[in-house]
């Protein structure tokens, strides 16, 4: 095992309590990507949201300012991947099959958030829809559909 | 235009945008064709912390970023070109511990909207780890399309002095 993997470990365990807790940051430390874009998620009954707060660190367009598109797709798909682990039980982090997003409006530089809506979930794939949105939630500044893998570590 | 004017652009361009800096994206190679960035292997990209493969979203960072700034190889002026959209096909996981290169080119230019269409890969090109098409939008253009768009096409000098003057 290289040094930059962990060791085996359960995942839904994790998932199970942190729905307990309803403190999500392990599950969400896991993942170095997660926190360099300092992605956080805030459970709103039966909904979750997920957010990265304004981050210079995010910058892609230095004129306006305006977040990376980069950051915000990469932003959305690891929402997506959450939303799975945590709502449908998918055992792994779920694999990346193909990932499509359309740029709406700039990506200003203040918090963005996500939510995912899954579509269709088989036994090897899941197809998820995920609209990004920072002023108000009915003026998305993307959204992106994705195809994961479902069924294996 | 020059190869090493080109080349000067594209890393001016890149120098520019902070998130590719923090992921340290480099120019690899450009010519009046396509333009390939590198993306080096880091621990704070890593997606999957039970293989340590890097996170889809770098390669979207990474394509994203080539396939915008490939439009210098075919534009004669420097414009900014927001993306409109962008898809990505994963024909294999990335490999740990090895750098991604993104190759992009922009296969049709029209006055309003440039298509671009790319790949990404590790050892091999011609075993891409992913395709990619983008489509981004010319903010330089005009009814005239070129003439009025020299004239407004914001010039990487501009770029530079909003740069020193603090907004990044």
């Amino acid at each position: 095992m290289s040094e930059n993997t962990l060791p085996p470990l359960d995942l839904s365990q994790v998932v199970q309590a942190a729905h307990q807790s309803n403190n999500y940051d392990e599950l969400l430390e896991l993942t170095p990507y997660a926190k360099l874009l300092g992605i956080e998620c805030l459970r709103l009954g039966d909904d979750m949201v997920f957010r990265i707060p304004a981050n210079k660190d995010s910058i892609g367009n230095p004129i306006l300012p305006a977040i990376h598109g980069g950051v915000i797709a990469g932003f959305m798909e690891h929402s997506a991947m959450l939303h799975l682990l945590m709502f449908m039980g998918t055992p792994h982090f779920p694999k990346i099959i193909d990932f499509s997003i359309d740029y709406l409006r700039a990506g200003h530089y203040r918090d963005t958030f996500a939510s995912c809506q899954v579509w269709r979930q088989g036994r090897r794939v899941a197809n998820v829809a995920i609209t990004a949105w920072q002023t108000t939630r009915s003026e998305p500044i993307a959204t992106a559909r994705a195809h994961f893998k479902v069924d294996e570590p | 235009m020059s190869n090493s004017l080109i080349l000067e652009r594209a890393q001016r361009f890149l120098s520019a945008l902070r998130h590719c800096q923090v992921l340290g994206l480099t120019v690899h190679a450009i010519d009046n064709e396509r333009l390939t960035l590198r993306l080096p292997y880091s621990r704070q990209i890593i997606g999957n912390p039970e293989t340590g493969v890097i996170h889809g979203g770098a390669i979207t960072t990474l394509m994203d970023t080539t396939c915008g700034i490939s439009t210098i190889c075919v534009l004669p002026d420097f414009e900014i070109c927001p993306t409109l959209d962008l898809r990505i096909d994963y024909m294999r996981p990335a490999e740990p511990n090895k750098d991604v290169f993104g190759v992009a080119e922009c296969y049709r230019v029209t006055p309003n909207i440039i298509f671009t269409r790319g790949y990404a890969y590790q050892d091999d090109p011609s075993q891409p780890i992913a395709n990619v098409v983008g489509t981004f939008m010319r903010m330089g253009k005009g009814p005239q399309g070129d003439t009025a768009l020299k004239s407004s096409a914001l010039k990487p000098e501009q770029l530079k002095g909003a740069i020193d003057g603090g907004q990044a």
